[in-house]
């Protein structure tokens, strides 16, 4: 799904902008892009809102009666209905809801009762921090072995470096998530905490032994998916001409690979890395919930079984948002690829 | 610029592809396993209830029960029989996931096709609609709706289907376009033959080649999204059996009693896995004899 998505949008993007400004200098061409993905991004992060708000606050039958439970008082019921707004009508605690949640206010917490935003903060700084780790991971282990895929290709290792990749892009992340439990945690070798519980207040790299595994399975996951895209492209330069006229010219065959074929492999995975990011924040709620790691996906999975409203709604705005911006600037990085 | 490599080349030469789009697929071994590992799976899914020595859902020993008694492989985390709830933990997830896709897959070509026939307009509507669509990530709109409706099955069935929607009609509108322009199309436009008709007729058989493909990847990711969805608890609700359900359920128990943990998911990743090597092998033949024929 992502690496078509790249491909599509990039050239859904380019067509409009091609023919007017063809004459028209590149510098134009990139902020006319810009502006124009701005906009794009504007209306349908306003689709996102309408979407949840329809699906949370606006759900057919009684909103107070699924927070509350079967076993609420109508004293109770009134109570919360008027603590929400829930008994005016949809139009306006759509615009209220929608005028706090821009001004990032998202309400109390249903169960601790302390605003949202101070309840998520921290929560957001841990899944933060565990995903640009395993970002830092991924790139150069993608790169590494995806160059040696191709150097290789066809070869013993290509082929069963293919092969793992297959059965592991299939895996569910949590099937693979309780093999590594059951291996390094629990059964086999027991050097490793299977829970990765942070204390609040302590930032997560004090904590270095629980974050291993979390870490193992999302390196694992992106790597996969990251270094296939990366043996391709460096399996199309290799095969290029230039790179053809470099080895007839007799040069090494580190210098090749090195000052010639990386710059121009490395051009397609940049967006897809960026797309990646992206799957990241949706992947993060099985493997947060799996590790009983606290962030913000397994706080979205709390949420979801305590009937917390107001932290549904603010943490499905805050990931549909973060997984949109990256898929923005995938595209925009992938159309700045394609102009040049 | 084209270098055709000689190995390949010869191959071709030495024995033509069959024409059929399936015995063509067929051919190679990746996709005969693929497939061999579906249908197992499958059919193990159906059948597997109707072996149970136990009912999935009866306690008969103490919680993580050391295998014995009857229980050829102890009890999990509330005393129920492993291997019966194995047996019938297949069931839902996979007539769920098999609704969800054919749903999915429907819906997708349909917007797919009307929006590549259509054109104009159109078109860009329907292709904005589903870019909205494709900023929600299949689990994150799921778990929105269920934390509000509930996680009823047939609910389920629906938001994944709508969740393989659009990519699935970005694909089959991707291949849908050349089509249009080719001259049996142009043809049944010209002498005006229903919109229906000409969809059906004539542009369908022709993208049958990416929708065989899209059908292996998007089963596999139906049955990833709905099992991991019952490991988060927002799918099959406990006391019933499901794969996922028993993962998140005995995980607690994986010390004494790592067979509860592991059978289920080596259960669900075979299935995952099968869709995808049938998935990854068909298109990789398809790419083979298409790209040589045309």
């Amino acid at each position: 799904m992502a690496t078509e998505m790249t491909t599509k949008q990039a050239i859904d993007a380019v067509e409009p902008v091609k023919a007017p400004s063809r004459r028209r200098n590149r510098r134009a061409t990139i902020a006319w892009l810009i502006v124009q993905r701005g906009l794009m991004g504007v209306v349908t992060l306003w689709c996102i809102s309408v979407i949840v708000f329809v699906a949370t606050q606006a759900m057919p039958g009684d909103v107070a009666h699924i927070i509350l439970g079967a076993g609420a008082t109508a004293d109770q019921i009134a109570q919360l209905n008027k603590n929400m707004g829930l008994d005016e009508p949809l139009l306006t605690q759509y615009w209220d809801w929608l005028g706090n949640v821009l001004t990032g206010n998202m309400g109390n917490s249903l169960v601790s009762g302390q605003p949202v935003s101070e309840l998520l903060s921290e929560r957001i700084f841990n899944s933060a921090t565990l995903t640009v780790i395993a970002m830092i991971l991924i790139l150069p282990l993608s790169l590494l072995v995806g160059l040696l895929a191709a150097v290789f290709r066809d070869r013993f290792f290509d082929r069963s470096y293919l092969g793992t990749s297959l059965v592991v892009t299939a895996t569910p992340d949590f099937v693979l998530g309780s093999l590594v439990i059951a291996v390094f945690g629990t059964v086999v070798f027991k050097v490793l905490p299977p829970v990765s519980l942070i204390p609040p207040g302590d930032a997560p790299w004090q904590h270095p032994k629980q974050l291993i595994m979390p870490l193992a399975v999302m390196t694992l996951v992106g790597v996969t998916y990251l270094s296939r895209l990366v043996r391709v492209s460096f399996i199309d330069v290799l095969e290029s001409e230039y790179v053809q006229l470099a080895t007839i010219k007799g040069l090494s065959t580190r210098r090749i690979l090195f000052r010639h074929a990386l710059p121009n492999a490395l051009a397609p995975s940049i967006p897809a890395a960026s797309i990646m990011a992206a799957y990241t924040i949706a992947g993060s709620v099985v493997i947060e919930y799996l590790f009983g790691y606290p962030g913000i996906g397994s706080a979205l999975v709390d949420a979801v079984a305590g009937h917390d409203l107001p932290m549904v709604q603010a943490i499905i705005m805050l990931m549909a948002a973060a997984f949109f911006c990256f898929n923005q600037l995938a595209d925009v990085l992938g159309t700045l690829n394609k102009s040049r | 610029m084209i270098r055709t490599r000689p190995r390949e080349q010869g191959e071709q030469e030495v024995q033509a592809p069959p024409k059929n789009l399936t015995r063509r697929v067929l051919t190679s071994r990746q996709t005969r396993l693929g497939l061999i590992m579906l249908l197992t799976m499958i059919v193990f899914a159906i059948v597997g209830p109707f072996l149970a020595p136990h009912s999935p859902t009866a306690v008969m020993a103490k919680p993580y029960a050391p295998p014995g008694d009857g229980l050829l492989l102890g009890a999990d985390s509330l005393g129920r029989d492993i291997v019966s709830r194995i047996l019938s933990g297949g069931a839902n997830l996979t007539w769920m996931a098999i609704a969800a896709t054919a749903l999915g897959v429907a819906l997708g070509t349909t917007i797919g096709l009307v929006a590549a026939f259509a054109g104009g307009i159109v078109d860009m509507l329907l292709m904005r609609v589903v870019d909205v669509l494709l900023t929600f990530p299949t689990i994150i709109m799921a778990i929105l709706f269920i934390s509000m409706v509930g996680p009823s099955r047939w609910i389920l069935v629906v938001l994944v289907a709508i969740g393989l929607t659009p990519g699935m009609a970005r694909v089959m509108r991707g291949s849908a376009r050349p089509v249009m322009r080719r001259e049996h199309v142009m043809w049944a436009r010209t002498v005006g033959l229903s919109s229906r008709h000409i969809l059906m007729r004539e542009v369908l058989p022709s993208v049958t080649s990416p929708l065989m493909v899209e059908i292996g990847l998007r089963l596999m990711w139906s049955v990833v999204g709905l099992a991991s969805l019952s490991f988060l608890g927002f799918g099959v609700q406990p006391p019933a059996s499901d794969w996922g359900l028993m993962v998140s359920e005995n995980k607690d128990g994986l010390a004494i009693q790592p067979l509860a943990v592991f059978i289920p998911a080596v259960c669900v990743a075979l299935f995952t896995i099968g869709g995808n090597l049938f998935a990854e092998g068909a298109a990789r033949v398809i790419g083979r004899t298409e790209g040589t024929r045309s």
